[in-house]
Order: structure tokens, then sequence, then C-alpha cells
């Protein structure tokens, strides 16, 4: 015992409880940690103090959720129910204690944390930045289980603590306090000061006013549920994403009695979890712990980076490292290219950092050094100037004499094969690719491009780096396109040729968008820009036995970029497609879904037979993370072993008969479901 | 013991190395606040400095800024400085003021800590943002508004409302306030005025002398002589490379046409034969020769003597005779011994009552003692890429660019000695002898 929670007891009889999770850096609660909570609150309850307080023994915060790594293993509905109704029990036992109990929070309070934190009978937050609270469980497909659909609205009211449930939002300590989620908000050294007093005062907790409990009335509750109903709906769909609708059925049925609102909850969450969609979510969630697991194997760490190219990329790799922390010297020509790289810089800062000194910091940590001379001090050097091999080239020999020995040197490309660009190098196994996407603050993946001859080492370090500045890194091999612009790019071909058939573009987007593609590929192909898409297709059309669609062309030729020039397949205004609405029937529709997933799918299958990444698992992390892949489905390959050998071959077998040989099944399938 | 006091020139035996500098463009200074404050100014100059250094900003010993005027958010603006430099917790630093020979006096103070051992490596400069110099409320506003926050009902609020004037609305401007003597009450421009009348300069020798100090500076831009100048950027995405002050088509035409500015109607100072208002920032690296062997610095040259001077504040333009003179008596030199020059151009009026003072015999035997007077500064080795009336003069920074660019001077040149000196507002002199090193 004693594994997780310690105890002590001070002189003023208060017991002061950490949690200090065995063998991890972050405290979660698994089944382990809940139940060996129960014994100490066994033993605080014999020993009869004037008060408990629950803290955290770790750095990174308070409580980051319950275990879902063991959520992937649950596979039946009766497991959940009897894992969350022992877990309600034991947090009744809490709410029950016969003396005050205060949750000290500072840092993250997630979830499962947060539904511990609701089961005491006060709350204190730290205004440090570092601290959130919050319900994220919609995101994993269910919804609070642990007592906080019922406890949360207990405490705020009806709709503060559906917006909270619904959205996955997490708070600041601040707006915590606002909507009276915990009763103080105070700087970290006074967290221990305000419990003493809390206990001291027993002040009584917090009840929502009669505005936040009207919408709870049984006469209201349809209306009001409607309307949340129609909130979500803006945002997902029913058919992808369950649990926000099925929370908000789970209210209106039972919000007005407490013993049935525990109840439905256990049921309701334990089917979900169950469920498919959750299961995917979870399975998504744990390969984005799998990309970060692979940084395990170095120690490196950058303090300096130096980007080479002021433009979009360069600027906001640049810009994306100084708000992780480090220092950033960014090259170009002379110092006119870097004016627009700055001024984006200082309005992304502005935006995510808020705070005047945090974004003068900021500032003061990105070096515009049109003179290269960061280049001796950097521990990384990032090129992402524009696709030219001789400028690459020229550029590598010129930088890498005046690099530290132990310094990384990578590059951006995204369509250059990495052994062309390191032919001139001194020492060429030392160039490796870190691929990131645009927009480099949206999107969390980045390719680790590798030769065939870099070292390991330098892999890893490259994977450590990427993970440090909080993306997720995928190992894939130097080969055309990559991992995720080779997949993607006959996705978006087969919506060029779909339009050049004479298929709007508002139902070939709303067929990609049903199957739960984040954004249309018409949509997708204008914002990243017509220009650019037609130069990754012409590179990448001898890998993919694809020609380049006429009217693709045609578009470029005209001037007709996409979102950039005003005009593309759309016609863009302030910065949105002016899009009609979708008019084809549902097998229609499906139809042009399956010609552009199944072409996405059969391309990530040659990929995976080429070993372009090591596993299904990692391919599926790749393409979720870089493309936005309806991650409810799990990954394509997933969704591949999800529909079947037979439908995919003869779907497959089908298209290539109409269409022609873009649609030949891969010769890996056969190897592949033989597995 | 026959050791020199610290008036008397650095020793010898523990000499002061200035290893590089690098300064911001300056930029005129009209109407709104500019894009950068003082401290936004100076760590843009420093961290390219620093960048260069094979250093971590943390090895400094100090960091020492002078500055006129910094914003309400700058207290001991070298401090700020400092930390947005990345310095660390642990570097101290400290702010010093001597009006417009306030980077000099960073400079100073630097180098004489590094003679004394105290320290080894030191980042001085000055910065000033004049045109983030405030506008103040007048003294009979702050009085009310202080009766204000004490009225606490309404019959004694519309009372204290009921003393509200227009006269309280009168602003200070602190520009102004702080270019006007605080103690005899003329402003810096009158100073020049009797300088004129008292050396007999002429309006034309003044317009003469600021055309070509703008001819000088544009061609010292397209020579690109000016490497010393790192661009700045604001949060807005331009980007200001040269000094914009620089007028390459000026003319006495054009500068005929300007009125006179202090002493209305008849004076002969001008805008046009002026300093500019600009804000801008200058920075240095100083060494001992432990850190320079320490750290294998490249060397710039090293400073041999300084000197600080006061004289009447009425014709406070002269302070650069009295400062220079000591030095060259004290280390037995004269005029042609000195290659190059840089006398800060706060008023054209002024360098040229300094060059007639200087080779004056009575005025040199009368008002500096000496036994007679110097042999001529050739204007040839004097201020040769332009100066304040060209690229203008932000108060606390000039000190510093000042010294900074004739040490570019010499090394361009390949020369040996250089003299850098200004007037000071308040009646003063400085003046620092620096010389450069073979390498």
């Amino acid at each position: 015992m004693n594994k997780h929670f310690h105890v002590r007891y001070d002189e003023q009889q208060l017991a002061w409880l950490y949690f200090d999770a065995a063998d991890t850096t972050t405290n979660v609660l698994t089944e382990e940690a809940l139940e060996e909570f129960d014994q100490q609150l066994l033993g605080i309850a014999q020993a009869r103090p004037k008060g408990l307080v629950i803290l955290s023994a770790k750095k990174s915060g308070f409580i980051a959720g319950a275990d879902v790594k063991a959520f992937a293993t649950i596979h039946s509905p009766e497991a959940a129910k009897k894992l969350i109704l022992r877990a309600h029990d034991i947090f009744h036992r809490l709410e029950a204690l016969p003396f005050p109990s205060v949750a000290l929070i500072h840092g993250f309070c997630l979830g499962g944390g947060l539904e511990l934190a609701l089961a005491c009978r006060y709350r204190v937050a730290s205004t440090d930045p570092a601290t959130r609270l919050g319900f994220p469980e919609v995101r994993l497909g269910i919804f609070p289980g642990f007592g906080g659909s019922v406890r949360s609205i207990q405490l705020l009211g009806h709709l503060p603590a559906m917006q909270m449930m619904l959205s996955a939002h997490s708070l600041s300590a601040k707006a915590a306090k606002r909507i009276h989620l915990v009763d103080y908000a105070v700087p970290q050294r006074q967290l221990k000061n305000t419990a003493r007093k809390l206990i001291e005062e027993q002040p009584p907790r917090h009840r929502p006013g009669l505005l936040q409990r009207i919408p709870g009335n049984f006469v209201l509750r349809p209306a009001v549920a409607r309307i949340l109903a129609k909130q979500v709906a803006k945002r997902v769909r029913q058919s992808h994403y369950p649990a926000p609708y099925a929370l908000i059925t789970h209210w209106r049925q039972n919000a007005g009695n407490t013993a049935q609102m525990y109840a439905s909850e256990a049921q309701q969450v334990s089917s979900l979890l169950t469920g498919e969609t959750a299961q995917n979510l979870i399975r998504v969630f744990l390969l984005q712990d799998r990309l970060k697991g692979l940084a395990e194997k170095s120690s490196f760490q950058a303090k300096q980076v130096h980007v080479i190219g002021g433009g979009i990329m360069g600027g906001d790799i640049a810009a994306w490292c100084i708000l992780r922390g480090l220092k950033v010297t960014l090259q170009d020509r002379a110092p006119e290219y870097l004016g627009h790289a700055i001024a984006r810089a200082h309005s992304l800062f502005r935006k995510k950092l808020r705070d005047h000194y945090l974004v003068q910091d900021a500032m003061d940590r990105l070096l515009p050094d049109h003179l290269g001379e960061g280049v001796g001090k950097a521990d990384l050097v990032i090129e992402a100037i524009f696709e030219d091999i001789d400028a690459k080239q020229t550029l590598y020999e010129k930088v890498e004499p005046q690099m530290k020995e132990t310094a990384l040197l990578a590059t951006n490309t995204s369509s250059i094969p990495l052994e062309k660009l390191a032919e001139k190098l001194q020492h060429p196994p030392r160039l490796i690719g870190l691929h990131f996407f645009n927009p480099v603050a949206k999107m969390p993946l980045v390719e680790i491009v590798t030769q065939e001859d870099n070292p390991p080492q330098l892999i890893a370090d490259a994977t450590r780096f990427t993970k440090a500045i909080g993306k997720l890194p995928l190992p894939v091999k130097s080969r055309p396109g990559f991992l995720v612009n080779r997949v993607l790019m006959p996705y978006l071909l087969e919506a060029v040729t779909l339009l050049q058939e004479g298929i709007s573009a508002a139902d070939i987007d709303e067929a990609a968008i049903r199957f739960g593609m984040p954004m249309g590929p018409v949509e997708l192909a204008d914002t990243v820009g017509l220009d650019i898409c037609l130069s990754v297709a012409e590179k990448l059309s001898e890998t993919l036995h694809n020609e380049v669609p006429e009217n693709l062309r045609n578009k470029v030729e005209a001037g007709h970029l996409g979102k950039k020039s005003g005009q593309g397949f759309f016609t863009w205004s302030k910065g949105k497609a002016q899009k009609e609405a979708a008019s084809a029937l549902e097998d229609k529709l499906n139809h042009y879904a399956d010609r552009m997933i199944l072409r996405l799918i059969n391309e990530s299958m040659a990929c995976l037979r080429e070993a372009i990444v090591e596993d299904a698992d990692l391919l599926d992390a790749g393409i979720i993370f870089g493309t936005g892949f309806a991650p409810f489905r799990g990954g394509p390959m997933h969704y591949a072993d999800k529909i079947g050998k037979t439908e995919i071959l003869s779907k497959l077998g089908k298209l290539e008969y109409t269409y022609g040989s873009r649609f030949t099944p891969d010769p890996g399938w056969e190897d592949h479901f033989a597995k | 013991m026959n050791s020199k006091t610290s008036i008397s020139g650095i020793p010898q035996d523990s000499p002061v190395f200035i290893i590089d500098g690098a300064r911001t463009p300056q930029l005129k200074a009209g109407g709104p606040p500019g894009p950068f404050r003082a401290s936004d100014l100076a760590v843009s100059a420093a961290r390219s400095l620093l960048l260069r250094m094979p250093f971590d900003a943390s090895a400094l010993d100090e960091v020492i800024f002078g500055c006129v005027s910094s914003g309400p958010d700058e207290a001991n603006i070298a401090r700020v400085i400092s930390l947005r430099l990345g310095c660390g917790d642990k570097v101290p630093a400290f702010s010093v003021q001597r009006n417009c020979a306030s980077g000099m006096q960073a400079l100073d103070s630097a180098a004489k800590d590094i003679a004394s051992g105290r320290a080894d490596l030191i980042l001085a400069g000055g910065t000033e943002a004049m045109s983030h110099h405030p506008v103040i409320l007048n003294n009979a506003m702050v009085a009310w508004l202080a009766a204000w926050n004490q009225a606490r009902n309404l019959p004694t609020r519309i009372r204290t409302l009921g003393k509200l004037k227009a006269s309280h609305f009168k602003p200070v401007i602190a520009i102004l306030r702080g270019l006007t003597d605080p103690v005899v009450g003329l402003s810096m421009g009158q100073t020049a005025e009797q300088l004129a009348e008292d050396f007999n300069i002429s309006r034309e020798n003044m317009d003469q002398y600021a055309v070509r100090s703008h001819q000088r500076l544009a061609e010292a831009m397209e020579n690109g002589y000016l490497d010393e100048v790192t661009p700045l950027y604001d949060k807005d995405g331009n980007v200001y490379t040269t000094d914009n002050g620089v007028r390459p088509d000026s003319s006495m035409e054009k500068l005929a046409r300007l009125k006179p500015v202090f002493d209305r109607p008849v004076g002969k100072v001008t805008a046009g034969n002026s300093a500019q208002i600009t804000d801008g920032a200058a920075c240095l690296l100083l060494a001992s020769a432990s850190a320079v062997e320490k750290h294998q610095l490249p060397v710039l040259g090293r400073i041999a003597d300084s000197q600080w001077a006061g004289l009447e504040p009425a014709r406070m333009g002269l302070g650069p005779v009295y400062a220079m003179a000591p030095v060259l008596m004290r280390q037995q030199l004269d005029s042609s011994d000195i290659d190059y020059w840089e006398i800060n151009e706060a008023f054209a009026a002024q360098v040229l009552a300094c060059m007639h003072a200087w080779q004056d015999q009575d005025f040199c035997m009368q008002s500096l003692g000496l036994p007679q007077a110097f042999s001529s500064i050739p204007e040839d080795n004097l201020n040769i890429d332009g100066g304040g009336i060209s690229l203008g003069h932000p108060v606390g920074a000039s000190g510093a660019r000042i010294v900074l660019h004739l040490l570019k001077v010499l090394e361009r040149k390949q020369a040996k000695r250089g003299m850098a000196s200004l007037c000071i507002g308040g009646g003063q002199g400085g003046a620092m002898l620096v010389e450069r090193i073979e390498s």
C-alpha cells in the first residue's frame, strides 16, 4: 500500500493527502490508484482530522484524468459499468466525510481529476497559466462518468455545466472562479493558506442561483435540450460523434432526480465507452502517446535554433519554436524578407500568450538574422527556403562548415529526395528532414524524413526535438511525397477529376465531410493553393501513376490559385469559400466518397508495402494527424481492416473496371489481409 | 608612487579593450511615439552584437546603459535591457545619466570598472526614444486630481469640479523642458546662438556645415561604411535599415529658406543646421585583457583616456574644447597626433565654435589656462561620415555611437588615434581618446 498516496497530519489537525502516482510523472486515476485512494479515505475518516486537503506531489499538475490506456482494454459494457459504479462509490464516500475537504489545484485538473475535485466540499486553484480545469471526455467519445455529469450541474447550474462538458474546453483558474467551479483562484504561494482558511471558516457550499436552475425545470428541459443539440450539430454530426448527443439525452431524461442521474450516467458512459466511436478515439489518443514515445531514445535538447527562410513555413516554424521556449535566429537573403515573418510571429504570440510581458519575451527571443550569424550558435539548423535543389545544395555547402559539430541539419522540403539534397555536404548522412505542415501552429504532425544512411541517433534526436516543441514526430522514408502528401494527393486528384466530370464542388466536399473528413477536398485544395497542389501532383505523378487533371493545370495557368488569389475552384470572399448547398442524393454522395477515400486507402496500402512507415498503426497516426482523416474511424488502415478484404477488393475492382488503372488494388492487400 | 589617478587616463597595465559594437538606424521622431521604446532599441542592437560573440550572454559581468529619459516601464533601463537580452538573473546592471553624454558615461563607467579590475566583460551603451518622451500633466492639474480623489461626497465633488480651469489642461512637453537649461532657462538652441555671436559664425557657415553633414552621411551609406548598423523590425513587419533623417539633396538654397527657431526673427540657428531629433541606440562590448584571452576575442581598439569638464551653462556648446584639452595635455599630444575626430553635431554653430576656440590663442590661454592654442582640427578629419545634423542626436545614445563609429573609421582608414567628444546640456563636455589595436 501507499504506492500512490501519502498522508500527513499537521499540528492544526489537518490531513494533507498527496497524490504521487508511482513510476510516472503524471497523476492518473488508474484502478489501482482509485482503490488506494479509497483505503486512504478510510484511514483518514477514522483519524477524524479537522479537515482534509487533497493535493498533488507532481510538478506537472493535479490529476490528468482517468486511465485512458485501461479504457482500450475494456470490451464489455458490464466491465465498464463495474468500474464506474466503484468510482461512484469512492467519490460518494469522499463527499460524505463529516469534516470539510479541499482540492488544491495547480496545473491540469481534467476529466476524472476534476470529478474527484468536485466531490470535495471546496476547490482552490492557482492562477498559474499551467492550471487548466475541464472535461475533455467528449473528445474520447464519452462524457464524464465518475459522477461529473451530476456534481457539475449541482455546483454550476445546468447551462454552465452542460457547456463545459459539451465543449470539452478547459478553463483557467480565473474563468473557473467566475462560474464558481472553484471557490478561490489564488497565486500558487497562497494555495495552502487558502485551504486552511476554508477549513477554519467553513463557508456554505456554492449553490447555483435561480437563473441557473430554471433550464433544468422539467417543463423547459426538452426545449433547452433541442437548443443544446442544435449548437452541437454546428460542430459535429451525431452519426460521427454520438457522445455529446447522448449527454444531452441523459440530462433531458434525468436532470430532476439525482439518483437517476448517477444511474443513467453509469449506464450511458459504459455503453459509449465500449462503442466503436469511443474505442477508435481512444485508439487515436493512444497512437498519439506512441508517437510521443518514439522520442524516448534520445536526450537531445536544443536551446537555440537557426531557421533559414523567412517565408510562411520558415517564419511559422521559427515562431512555433519560440512559443515552445526556444531562442531562434531567422535568416533570409535581406532584412526586407524578414519583416513579414516578424509581424506574423507577433500576431501569433498575441493570440497564444496574451500577456504583454510574455509577448515581449517571445519577441526578444526571435532574432531576425539576415547575415546568418546564428548558424554557429544553433543546436539545430532548419532550412525552409523555396523548393530548388541547386539553391538548397549551395546553401548547405555554405552553412555546414559554420555549424557546431554537434548541431543537427534539417530540411523542411516537402518533395525533394534527401539523398539528392545531401550530395554536396561533407557528411551527407548528416541531413535529415523535418517536414512541418501548413499552418504550423495548427498541424500537430511533423514527418521525420530519413535517408537510408542517417545514423539512428540522428533520427532519435530529430524525433526528440519534434516532441520537445509539442509536435507529434513520425519517422518516414525519403520517398516522393513522403507519407502524408503521397496519400493525400490521390484523394485530392480524385476530387479534381470529379470536378472535371461536372460534379459540383459543393457535392464533392459534402461527400467527404459526410465520411468524416474535417474539410472538403476542393476547399482544401483551394486553401493549400492550386499552384502548390499542381507542383506536388506533377512531382508525384510518376509514383502515383496518375496524370495531372487538365482542369487543375488550367486553373493555375489562369492565375486562379485558390484562397490566396480569391478565386480557385471556389470563389473566395473574406477568407470564406462561397459554397452553395449540396444537392446530390445520398447514393451519389456515397459513390463520390468511395472514389476519393478508396484511393487514399489504396495509396496507404502502397506506402505500407513500401515500408515508408514502420507499421499500420504509425501509418494511421500519420494520416489522422497529418490530414485530419476522420479520427472516429481510427485511421485508413484500421478502417480498411474494419470493412474487410472482400469489400475493399470488390469496390476497388469495380472502380478499376469503370475508371481505369488508378484504382487497381495495390499488390500489398493480399499479404496484409493474410496476416 | 607614480601611479596615475582615475582622471589621468587608463593605466597601461590594465587596458580596456573595445571588442565590437552595434547600433540601430536612427529614426526621425515626429508627431506620435515611434514604434520602439528605448529598451526595444537597445535590445535590438545588443542582441545582434551578442550573437556575434563566442560567449553566452550570462558571461557578462555588468550591463551599463545611458538614457536621459526612459519610459515609465523602464526604471533602471539597463537592468530591463539586460534581462530582455537573456543575460540571466545574475548579471547586474545600472543606468547612467549625464544628459547628452549618457552613452559616453556608460562607456566611461565600464572602462573604470575594467581598469580597476572589478569586471572583465561589460556591455555598455546608450539608448533614447526621443519620440516617447512623455507629455505630462502640469502640477496644478495633479493637485486638482488629488483633491478630486479626496472629495468623498457630492457637495465637495461639485465644489472641486468648479475649481477646474482651462489652464489645468495645458500639458508639459517633457522633451521641450529637457532641451531647456534648468538653471539659466536658455534653450539649447539659444546657447548655440550665443556661440555664433561670440565667434562671429555666419548663417552661411552653419548652413554649409549642415549640407556637408548630409552629403557625408549619404556618401558613407552608399559606400557601405555604416556596417555597425543593425536593422530594426517593428511588430507590423516594417523594416528599418538606414538612418532616415539623411537628405542627400540638401542644399544651401533649401536651407536658406528655413526661419530661425530660437532667437526670432534675427537668429541664425534653424532646424536645418541643428541636430535632428531621432530615436536610436548604440552599444559596445568592453573587455579586459584576461577576457580577451579567455574568449579569444578580436579587438577593435582600446580606450586610452577620458575626461569630463564643466563650463558656464549658457555656453555649453564649447564643452568639447574644455574636455579634449586636458586629454591632449596629459597625453602630450597635439591635434596632428589625432587621426580622426568625432565631435557630436548638436548644432552647426556649436561645432564651428569649438573649432574656432581650439585654435584661438586668447581663448586657450584665458579660458583653458593653456600656454598656447592647439593647431587646428582639419575639417577633412572631423565627422567624416556625417553626424547629429544628418542622422540625429538621440541624446542618451550619441555618446556611444560616436565612439563606436570613430573606431570603425580608424579601422577603415588603418589609422591609430581618434578623439570623440560631446557638448552636454547644463554646461559640460566629455571626451574619450581611443586607439586602434593592430591585430
